[in-house]
């Protein structure tokens, strides 16, 4: 990296997101968009920050973050999901590679280019960029939308499609020379080949099966213990280590038998999906996600170059438009056919009009390859970076002028989709107070997320049953993730009062929508959450204690009925003083007067409730009186 | 003549939720003006009866209707509660117990049964009104006067949409009538329902007096 050392490096790229992404947002772009464009300006064709070479590396080590969000996207699809997902990820994926190839490789025909050639293009045109696509549509919120489901499905069916595309691309060479020894050094894409040149074919096979097998056996049964173990330490930074050694681990391990490490992350994220600290490991996971997805946007912004297209504009300015065109009318065609509703068809066909980031990683293995020759290569990996340089834009324009004519029915489906995934109710806390709660909540039929922070409460309850993550309920990402966003109520359970308040002022910053319902520890506490505006306010010993003091009451021989009157008159003057003086509670004199006062205003009501209910009940069929009456 | 009354129903359904006849009916009443709707079962799901708000509500307003399902040839449990702690000595009845006076009550009850089964041939035995008497003293005690009751006879024969909305538009008529002072009062004693007849009761006060 000649003189630039390390820091400067990571000062460069991070300055340059800082900058532009906040910039973007606020312009209504979005981030990647933002990225890219930053990407553009320290580029060695405008201020030459960082070269070619240089972003070589940055790129590879950036690929990784397309692995993280494989493995997060494997954890948010439960198994039965996936399973759902099999006929548009077969049906419309297949055929969206297949007919795209088909057609590329026709129109090369009759540009004049072999079969071979415009076979090895199509193949590598034909896939789209899943990180650009699935950031923005994430960004969006559209991801639950029918479109965004079908774009989902395409993109993986495509990132598994790229493993046959590297062992078909060497069979296209011109000349059967150097073979497959050559493989592009990229940390994720790697082909089977380099393991199939020294292993016989069967020996491969297994290999793959046992390590595939191998990760979804203890994804089942070894991590829940692992979790468990590393949790106990309440180290938050080991957790945040352990999440980042399990996606490292798998990628390693794809790799040497010649597999995606993004697919092998995807599959071991799905395993994961229905563990319970799956929330928590989303959480500890996506920061880096965002930041080396961030890393590699900048480098695809970067390696765009410029020199071809001040050569050549109109070829590869047309080469971009054609390329649009072309998957635009294929995707729209199948989703026509599949009976998607025309505004998501319309999203799904803009969203994937684009070539993908293995793009770059093939057309140069295909060079290598001797299937194409460096310039067209070179031709084709800028028109592929403009096209996912422009489909931002071009998703943007597509919400802006297009989807504003279908806008009744998105809102519907949106709403519609989203209901069904994320539970009503977050309880934080799960402790003996939470789970009173939540107990009560599952026994009528809601259904509930719970975070807890206690692992060995976690083992407790899963064994009966429930659906309990491990976290810690402050954290608003972790919130985000549990659906804080689509849920109705957030009971607030914990045990630690300034916990408590903190995550209130949070939860009202970040999700303003929600109904707090708060666990009070005393008085005071109860007065901090009352003057916060929480919803619901429950002094967490109160109801228990009241209880026992109407046994008291019976014991000392009143009336059940009584007894239970004078409790819940008590219960409700309380409650309407403990407001009452929330709001005073700083001008202490005041307080005590006021607190005396109602004390004795409460002696008083309940003295008289005493005697209006025996007087009247003594004299209601007092026929006496009622004949002086009449 | 045409001067509003204020009306207060007080409502009394354990599980509204799964009413199909008391709820399109007391949805039609909600929210008009000088209509005050009273909930007894969700204001007190403890049957914890604040007299006091409950007395200074009856004293606002001059038509009181109780509004509920016939349970057990009687009202609900809740509605009981209430009378028996807000009615009180010295409040509803005894020397000083004034504060009800010249008031008007008016049951407002679903049933099962046809009207057939509520007479001396049905499996009821007792009619309606004889049934309601206790209401209809309880109101004689407290110096009200008792309005012939609206009822709702056969809910489970209601299974269609309409039958019920024509019941609900009844009610609201009614109670619309009640609150504008456009009954015929005289007539509508001679009736055993009120929504026997209402068309007649209300349609007969447009026609002017010198008729």
């Amino acid at each position: 990296m000649h003189n630039k050392d390390f820091f400067f490096q990571a000062f460069v790229y991070l300055m340059a997101a800082v900058l532009s992404v906040p910039i973007a947002k606020r312009l209504g772009l979005g981030s990647v968009l933002g990225y890219l464009i930053a990407g553009v300006i320290i580029g060695p064709f405008v201020l030459g920050f960082v070269g070619n070479e240089g972003s070589d590396d940055v790129m590879h080590f950036a690929e990784f973050g397309v692995v993280m969000m494989l493995f997060l996207i494997g954890l948010e699809l439960q198994p039965f999901l996936l399973w759902r997902l099999r006929v548009p990820i077969l049906g419309l994926g297949g055929l969206q590679v297949l007919v795209t190839t088909l057609l590329v490789t026709v129109l090369s025909l009759v540009f004049g280019l072999s079969w071979q050639i415009g076979l090895a293009i199509g193949m590598i045109l034909s896939l789209s960029s899943t990180a650009i696509v699935l950031q923005t549509l994430n960004e969006k919120g559209l991801m639950k939308t029918e479109g965004g489901q079908s774009s989902f499905s395409v993109l993986l069916f495509q990132d598994i499609a790229v493993i046959p595309m590297f062992a078909l691309l060497p069979l296209l060479a011109m000349k059967n020379g150097t073979t497959a020894s050559l493989v592009a050094n990229g940390v994720i894409f790697v082909a089977a080949e380099q393991q199939k040149a020294s292993v016989p074919g069967w020996q491969q096979a297994l290999l793959v099966m046992v390590t595939v097998g191998g990760i979804i056996v203890a994804g089942r049964f070894l991590m829940r213990p692992v979790f468990r173990f590393i949790a106990a330490t309440r180290l938050q930074e080991i957790f945040t280590a352990t999440a980042l050694l399990l996606v490292i681990a798998i990628a390693l391990a794809m790799q040497q038998v010649g597999l995606s490490p993004a697919l092998g992350t995807f599959v071991a994220g799905v395993v994961l999906a229905d563990n319970e600290y799956r929330h928590e490991l989303e959480t500890n996971i996506e920061p880096f996600k965002g930041l080396l997805l961030g890393l590699f946007f900048i480098s695809v912004g970067a390696s765009i170059n410029f020199d071809l297209l001040i050569q050549q504009p109109l070829l590869i300015l047309g080469l971009v438009i054609g390329l649009a065109i072309i998957k635009f009318a294929v995707l729209f065609g199948l989703g026509w056919l599949f009976k998607l509703e025309a505004s998501q068809n319309l999203l799904f066909a803009f969203a994937l009009a684009q070539g993908g980031e293995f793009a770059f990683v093939l057309f140069s293995f295909a060079t290598k390859n001797n299937v194409l020759t460096t310039s067209v290569g070179g031709i084709l990996v800028a028109v592929v970076a403009l096209s996912m340089v422009l489909t931002p834009l071009i998703m943007l324009i597509n919400e802006k002028f297009v989807q504003s004519r279908f806008v009744t029915t998105t809102v519907e489906r949106e709403a519609d989709t989203i209901h069904d995934n994320e539970n009503p109710v977050i309880i934080a806390g799960f402790g003996r107070f939470g789970q009173i709660v939540g107990r009560l909540l599952i026994a009528n039929g809601f259904k509930a997320t719970v975070l807890d922070h206690n692992p060995t409460q976690i083992d407790m309850l899963r064994r009966f049953g429930f659906k309990v993550y491990y976290g810690d309920a402050s954290r608003i990402d972790l919130l985000h993730t549990a659906g804080a966003r689509q849920a109705k109520l957030f009971v607030l359970a914990i045990d630690d009062r300034e916990k408590t308040i903190e995550t209130v002022d949070r939860v009202r910053k970040h999700f303003p929508h929600l109904k707090i319902l708060a666990r009070a520890i005393d008085r005071n506490h109860a007065y901090e959450l009352i003057r916060r505006g929480v919803e619901v306010v429950e002094r967490e010993t109160f109801g228990s204690a009241l209880d026992m003091g109407v046994e008291a009451l019976k014991l000392l021989g009143l009336r059940s009925y009584r007894a239970h009157r004078a409790g819940n008159t008590f219960k409700n003057h309380d409650e309407e003083a403990l407001r009452e003086l929330a709001d005073i509670e700083g001008d202490h004199t005041l307080w005590v007067a006021r607190s005396r006062q109602l004390a004795k205003q409460l002696e008083q009501l309940l003295r008289s409730d005493d005697e209006d209910l025996t007087h009247e009940v003594d004299r209601a069929w007092d026929i006496s009186d009622l004949q002086k009456n009449s | 003549m045409g001067s509003s009354n204020q009306i207060l129903i007080l409502f009394a359904h354990p599980a509204l939720e799964k009413s199909r006849v008391n709820r399109p009916l007391i949805q039609a009443v909600q929210g008009l003006a000088s209509v005050t709707v009273h909930d007894l079962y969700e204001a007190y799901p403890n049957f914890h009866i604040d007299v006091k708000f409950e007395q200074d509500l009856l004293v606002a307003h001059n038509i009181i209707v109780f509004q509920h399902p016939f349970y057990w040839y009687s009202s609900p449990a809740i509605l009981k509660e209430w009378l028996d702690l807000v009615l009180q000595h010295g409040f509803a009845y005894g020397h000083r117990g004034t504060a009800l006076h010249g008031k008007k009550l008016l049951s407002a009850i679903t049933t099962g049964g046809s009207k057939q089964a509520y007479c001396r041939e049905g499996y009821n035995y007792f009619s309606i009104q004889e049934l309601l008497v206790p209401f209809e003293q309880t109101a004689r005690l407290c110096g009200m006067e008792y309005l012939p009751p609206f009822v709702v006879h056969e809910t489970h024969q209601l299974q269609e949409q309409h039958q019920i909305a024509k019941h609900a538009d009844d009610y609201r008529t009614a109670i619309i009538g009640l609150r504008d002072n456009t009954i015929n009062w005289e007539l509508l004693k001679q009736f055993k329902q009120l929504n026997q007849n209402l068309a007649e009761v209300i349609k007969i006060q447009e026609a002017p007096h010198h008729a």
